[in-house]
């Protein structure tokens, strides 16, 4: 960090050099017409939908009654507040996202720290590391109920069993604990990955220093390589939030809702396919998207600022 | 209500010599059964029908057996689009209920069947049926034609049906010492259960897993037959009953002490898992269970079976009525050809051309009585066929329990919150499955719900 900041030469398409305003003006116009077919299509892909969302959510219309819809005004948005749903959905939401995202983080740690080492099969272990983040969710949700979790058959049981601890019925007395399991487990490569490209970003230079000055091995940690990966833990954690709130394959192949781990998507996907109320579920949506711009804007924001400090800082 | 992959295995190598057998078969079986080849599109021309149907085993017989329907009718083509059960219902819901006239032909679920019919959706089939004196209407079982019939038309036709009954392991119960009678009530039921549990082996298996089609199609029946109901015959929801409550408090303590250890888990496949392998002695579940128990190359229990009569309480029988059905959309543009092949389909001929090109024992059951007269079917499903065709003719879904209902269906309200209300409740019943609530406030709330889905049918 010692160079001096030069402030970037920008650069001049060669043979453009001093042309004229009108020409400028020319290719402005130029860039903005090629900008608009994919501006339009974003409009037309998300705003579109997202009114026509807003307008069933004013509509009372459950599929299987075609003959009893009509305009409901806020009745949707009244019935969702007042349920009670929507607030337990979303702590829900925050208690399964955020234990994963911190266990995730943890071990994701753990593991870039381990796997920094140089050692024989390095290579190898790093592809098995981040295996479980490249295995679809649904079929990680069916090997984790069917291989790992099976009260009767399943590996944890096995392995409770040679400690000697009783069996668990994973799915019914510990629901919560057991989508936390699979998604950290499916997650902690990804966290991983982004720690492990900080850890090797790290300048051998200083660690050396650090030991040549007598510095341990914890303390190096803590006082040099903690420091050097808080924005890369940052931007793991702010990915794996938005990638984790999403979440729906094992809850919906596991627990089902059940025992607190009715998440938001969950939630969304029961009002609009099992109860096929079409106005209580986009009222929902609608909700939803509203916490998810307050979230996602304060959560862009500070990836942004995250960036930047990352461009001066280089 | 769910079929596992089981019976598809065995498809492919019969699949060559089926179809050259299949043309060659219907050749024959077309000149005196049907009659009706030509009466295809009303234009004239080649018609090109889409099935959506669900991806059970028998379905997808089915569309290996269609060529030979195709044969029969050169003019038309029929074309499959096979999903999971789920799928198939929100596709096929969307496609009907915004007139998006995609489908010629569908696959309803019995309680939909009403519902849909009432809403318009399906078109009446009574009239093309009575008039085929060959296709014998009359054939079809009465229970499961009764649950497809609204104001006395016929909206779909059975492709097959079921309904439940209790399987045990003949092995361990003799281990035991114990002896099943054929028409056992719960409380024998839940003894025996107690007495064969094990470490090693569950006493029965029940499923537990949240869902309207999952737990509460064999607890509605357990309901039904302690003398509960989810309404009385004036849709007051009754919940809140204490024959509703004892059913429910039985079925979730015979779990607890001699059922599966993960309820929450266990549905249909997860019970014929544990069951096929020996590690749970008993089950009341779909009578289909009984035709993959009875399969050696996928279950270690065949031959060690028997078959009894649902449990009861205070009902005769206390089974339930599934089938899954063919039935017509309003917005199809080519009906004639559609009744055609929905005929063809469920026709006497089409049991035998499954029974002569694939098995004997992948007749689709439980949707004809002649069926049940067939000599190699009788013999291929021995262990089964009877008593499945008892129950399935003992079971009045007009009215399953105690006190008449003002709706047709066993294990299920045919309203169009059900779904809903069986999930939602489902869902709250699993914290009674682990321990972690009362029945009692579960019930509470699930009272509040029946009762505005209630109030929207008065």
């Amino acid at each position: 960090m010692t160079a001096l900041m030069t402030s970037p030469t920008r650069r001049r398409p060669s043979g453009a050099a001093p042309a004229g305003d009108s020409g400028r003006r020319g290719r402005l116009a130029v860039s903005r017409a090629l900008l608009w077919p994919a501006l339009a299509t974003s409009i037309v892909l998300t705003q579109i939908p997202f009114l026509l969302t807003i307008y069933y959510s004013l509509q009372s219309w459950n599929m299987l009654r075609p003959g009893d819809r009509g305009f409901a005004g806020l009745d949707n948005y009244v019935s969702v507040l007042r349920d009670g749903s929507f607030l337990s959905s979303l702590g829900a939401t925050v208690a399964v996202t955020g234990s994963a995202v911190v266990a995730s983080t943890l071990l994701g740690m753990l593991f870039a720290v381990l796997l920094d080492r140089k050692f024989v099969g390095r290579g190898v272990a790093r592809t098995l590391m981040i295996t479980p983040f490249l295995v679809m969710p649904a079929a990680a949700a069916l090997i984790w109920k069917w291989s790992i979790l099976d009260a009767a058959t399943g590996m944890a049981n096995w392995g409770l069993g040679l400690v000697g601890l009783p069996p668990v019925a994973w799915n019914t007395e510990l629901p919560m604990l057991t989508i936390i399991l699979v998604l950290t487990w499916q997650y902690t490569p990804f966290v991983m990955l982004i720690l492990l490209a900080g850890l090797q970003a790290q300048d051998k230079d200083v660690l050396e220093a650090a030991a040549v000055d007598g510095a341990g091995a914890l303390r190096t940690f803590g006082e040099i390589t903690l420091p050097h990966l808080r924005q890369y833990v940052e931007i793991a954690v702010l990915l794996a939030s938005i990638m984790l709130l999403q979440v729906f394959d094992p809850i919906a192949i596991m627990t089902r809702g059940t025992g607190g781990t009715k998440t938001l998507s969950y939630l969304l996907y029961e009002r609009a396919f099992v109860g096929l109320e079409v106005g209580e579920a986009a009222a929902y949506g609608v909700m939803t998207v509203l916490v998810t711009i307050v979230v996602a804007s304060v959560a862009l924001r500070t990836l942004f600022k995250v960036f930047s400090k990352e461009g001066i800082d280089r | 209500m769910k079929l596992t992959r089981t019976a598809r295995r065995q498809a492919a190598p019969a699949g060559i010599a089926a179809v050259a057998l299949a043309l060659t078969l219907t050749a024959c079986a077309g000149a005196g059964g049907g009659g009706n080849s030509g009466a295809a599109g009303s234009d004239g021309g080649p018609v090109e029908l889409t099935l959506a149907t669900v991806n059970n085993p028998q379905m997808k017989d089915m569309e290996e057996l269609k060529s030979a329907f195709e044969e029969d009718h050169p003019d038309i083509t029929v074309n499959f689009i096979q999903m999971e059960e789920n799928d198939l219902r929100d596709a096929v819901t969307k496609d009907v209920a915004t007139d998006g006239g995609q489908y010629d032909i569908v696959t309803v679920g019995s309680y939909e069947v009403p519902i849909w019919a009432q809403n318009g959706w399906l078109t009446d089939l009574s009239g093309d049926l009575e008039s085929d004196a060959d296709y014998d209407v009359d054939d079809l079982f009465e229970p499961v034609k009764n649950a497809l019939t609204v104001d006395d038309s016929l909206y779909a036709v059975p492709f097959y049906g079921e309904s439940s009954m209790l399987m045990y392991n003949k092995e361990l119960l003799d281990e035991a010492g114990v002896t099943m009678p054929e028409h056992p009530t719960w409380q024998e039921v839940a003894d025996i259960a107690r007495e064969v549990n094990s470490d090693d082996v569950d006493g029965i298996c029940l499923r537990g897993k949240p869902g309207w089609g999952e737990v509460f199609a064999p607890l509605t029946t357990v309901v039904n037959t302690f003398g509960g109901a989810w309404y009385d015959a004036e849709w007051n929801a009754q919940v809140d009953q204490p024959e509703f409550e004892e059913a429910v408090q039985f079925y979730v303590d015979l779990v607890a002490d001699a059922g599966e250890a993960d309820p929450v888990s266990t549905g249909f496949t997860e019970c014929l898992n544990n069951v096929s392998q020996g590690r749970s002695a008993m089950w009341v579940d779909a009578t289909v269970a009984a035709g993959l128990l009875e399969d050696p190359e996928s279950s270690q229990v065949a031959g060690k079976m028997g078959y009894a009569h649902a449990p009861v309480v205070e009902t005769e029988e206390s089974g339930w009525l599934w089938s899954w059905n063919l039935a017509i959309p309003e917005t199809t543009q080519n009906r004639d050809a559609a009744v055609e092949f929905v005929k063809w389909a469920t026709s006497k001929e089409y049991h035998q051309l499954v029974g002569t090109e694939l098995g004997w024992s992948r007749v689709p059951p439980g949707a004809r009585n002649s069926t049940y007269e067939i000599p190699e079917y009788e013999e291929a499903a021995a262990a089964f066929a009877p008593i499945t065709r008892d129950i399935m003719l003992a079971v009045d879904p007009e009215q399953p329990g105690v006190a008449p209902q003002s709706w047709t269906g066993i294990q299920y309200v045919t309203i169009p919150e059900f779904q809903d209300l069986g999930n939602q409740v489902s869902q709250d019943l699993a914290d009674v499955f682990a321990g972690r609530s009362e029945l009692g406030p579960v019930l509470d709330r699930a009272q509040d719900l029946a009762q505005d889905a209630g109030d929207a049918q008065k």
